[in-house]
């Protein structure tokens, strides 16, 4: 489909979010910019918000998913379970593939 | 960490926030109007605002007024810029309305 970008990531796959600092309406939470996180589920494919923000059709549609990130990863101070987990919901152009090392 | 100084006020997630109120409050009536309002100009029939409009409007507020204003206050503020921005109402007529509204008020305030 023309209007709908297709999903590069699978279940599992590990990812690092953007570290950009664009000025607009953005959806990706500042906190979670830069982190190393896996790919938990594919929620489907939306019009882009920061398209939609300026009352543009924000087509192409994108892949959105829920991202699982180590709580430890995502905090420096963090105090709770090694194992705690945080879940973001991220569009893939803000994400990138992790080279997995050989 | 994210570099913080390219954060937005806005995007405080994570941020010290001192403590929660959690009592529940009632809506005053033009609070409630509000709520209507975007609904109304959101609809299918209409389109005449996005949720991202919306937001994007609000993010745009400086700290100080975000910070100052009640979240209807924020919602009010951001329809009316969205409008203005489409061309749905002009500043002129936004202020002649105020004007109005304002008149009639100290008649029979």
């Amino acid at each position: 489909m023309a209007d709908e970008v297709p999903p590069r990531f699978r279940v599992g796959d590990r990812v690092t979010v953007r570290a950009a600092y664009p000025i607009g309406h953005v959806r990706t939470p500042h906190y979670i910019r830069g982190k190393r996180g896996v790919i938990e589920r594919l929620c489907g494919v939306f019009a882009k918000p920061e398209e939609l923000a300026y009352a543009r059709s924000g087509l192409p549609k994108q892949p959105l998913y829920r991202v699982r990130f180590l709580q430890t990863d995502v905090w420096g101070d963090y105090s709770g379970q090694s194992t705690d987990v945080i879940e973001v919901e991220i569009f893939q152009h803000w994400l990138e593939a992790v080279e997995e090392a050989p | 960490m994210p570099d913080d100084r390219l954060r937005s006020h806005h995007d405080m997630g994570g941020q010290p926030a001192g403590a929660i109120e959690r009592a529940e409050h009632d809506y005053a009536l033009w609070e409630k109007r509000v709520d209507a309002l975007l609904v109304l100009l959101g609809s299918k029939d209409r389109r005449l605002i996005t949720v991202d409009e919306l937001r994007r409007n609000i993010e745009g507020l400086g700290a100080e007024a975000y910070d100052k204003m009640s979240y209807y206050e924020r919602w009010i503020h951001a329809i009316t810029q969205t409008l203005i921005q489409r061309g749905v109402i002009s500043v002129d007529e936004l202020g002649r309305k105020i004007q109005a509204v304002q008149e009639r008020e100290d008649h029979h305030g």
